[in-house]
């Protein structure tokens, strides 16, 4: 239990997606406008996650690891099909945002307007493939951890995203220098975001 | 019926948008996760630059000649397959003849699959237009991203190891340990300079071009 409560921090604040890796950017900036979208957005990548990081992780332990098919029998011990992993993962991510999109645009029209081009894009938002790959490369014990790890890199990105998005909400009463306004202002942020978040840097649990 | 010739007004308009007034990583905000891993030195900024040049153009080509086939449904997919083939494509080519350079880059090139310009570029604008049209999408979108990616890249390395290429620039006397004044800045290696650096680039373009100006 403490080592799930472990990996949940660490992925959470120690190694954010965002700040630590700056891993899944553009769907940051560009949808960070109002908090209630990025709630949104948010909620949509700790869903995503949330699914195929276990998901890939059975993949690799039972598919693609050097071995992983021996319960096929004696013949497939030696396949080692870990040169696929980019093409199975992002097959797997791809076919589920599709699946979220399909909900979203179902259930609410509203949400599905307001993430507009970018619910498509959550397919390469690099946070999402960049977990599936940080799990395979932390080699995670088991199904629970892996879970666990997808649900931390989810809400660090939540964090991230929510964060941003009340500071701007805030920035828009300040008088920004007019060029720097909106994006400009927000990479610099995000920077200085950053900084303050590679303190977490240091810190071993 | 009359036909486009290929550099009417509206085509040069096609690839000359994203240079400026459209460009995909100060405008459009597609494809920052690349522009901030690989700009710490010019030469692999330089080769990413090349090889996004040549999926884009190709693939938005590829997915135009598709865009009546494709049920919109699973579009996705059909998309992300074109970009994962072209990119293995662009991974075996380097690996054959600049076996170097490609060692030195192989996780940049993978992480062309997840940059976000390509699909967000097949998306908009692919999807919709003739192969004609879409090819100068392609062509003028790389070479914006590219711009920036070179120009960042540049000051990163200058400011931050005092090189060019690999090559050292600034005189060596002039350095504290060798009894000069000048040190490199050590921040600009790490990922949040490259975000600030982006966005005083912003402002230098916006201060030229004020109809880009946001509202808020």
């Amino acid at each position: 239990m403490e080592e799930l409560v472990n990996i949940f921090i660490k992925a959470v604040f120690i190694e954010n997606m965002v700040f630590a890796y700056f891993l899944g950017m553009c769907s940051y900036l560009a949808i960070s406008k109002t908090v209630e979208t990025s709630v949104g957005m948010g909620g949509a990548v700790v869903f995503v996650l949330a699914i195929t990081v276990p998901l890939n992780f059975l993949l690799e332990t039972f598919v693609l690891q050097e071995g992983a098919l021996s319960w096929l029998g004696e013949n497939f011990k030696d396949v080692d099909l870990s040169f696929l992993s980019f093409i199975m993962f992002i097959a797997v991510i791809a076919s589920m945002v599709q699946l979220v999109e399909m909900i979203i645009e179902k259930f609410s029209p509203a949400l599905y307007g307001s993430l507009g081009l970018f619910l498509p894009l959550i397919a390469v938002n690099c946070a999402i493939l960049g977990s599936s790959l940080f799990m395979q490369e932390r080699a995670y014990a088991n199904i629970t951890e892996a879970t666990v790890f997808g649900l931390g890199s989810g809400s660090g990105f939540f964090l991230a995203i929510v964060g941003l998005a009340a500071i701007r909400e805030k920035i828009r009463y300040s008088n920004v220098p007019g060029p720097l306004r909106g994006l400009g202002i927000t990479y610099i942020i995000t920077g200085l975001m950053g900084i303050a978040f590679m303190s977490f840097m240091g810190i071993k649990l | 019926m009359s036909k486009e010739s290929l550099f009417s007004k509206k085509n040069r308009k096609l690839l000359t948008d994203p240079l400026d007034d459209n460009n995909p990583i100060t405008v459009q905000v597609l494809g920052i996760c690349s522009a901030l891993a690989i700009t710490v030195q010019l030469e692999p900024a330089v080769v990413m630059a090349l090889s996004v040049f040549f999926v884009l153009s190709v693939a938005n080509v590829i997915v135009s000649l598709l865009r009546n086939l494709i049920p919109s449904r699973i579009r996705i997919i059909v998309q992300l397959v074109v970009i994962a083939t072209l990119v293995i494509l662009v991974d075996e080519v380097l690996k054959a003849f600049v076996y170097d350079v490609s060692k030195e880059l192989s996780v940049f090139v993978g992480l062309i699959i997840t940059n976000c310009i390509i699909m967000g570029r097949l998306e908009a604008f692919a999807l919709g237009n003739t192969p004609g049209k879409a090819f100068l999408d392609g062509l003028g979108n790389a070479f914006g991203y590219g711009f920036i990616l070179i120009v960042v890249a540049f000051f990163r390395e200058l400011l931050g190891s005092g090189t060019l290429f690999g090559t050292q620039v600034i005189p060596l006397e002039w350095y504290i340990e060798n009894g000069g004044f000048y040190a490199n800045n050590g921040m600009m290696i790490l990922p949040p300079m490259a975000l600030i650096t982006v966005g005083v680039l912003i402002w230098i373009q916006r201060m030229r071009n004020r109809k880009l100006i946001e509202s808020n």
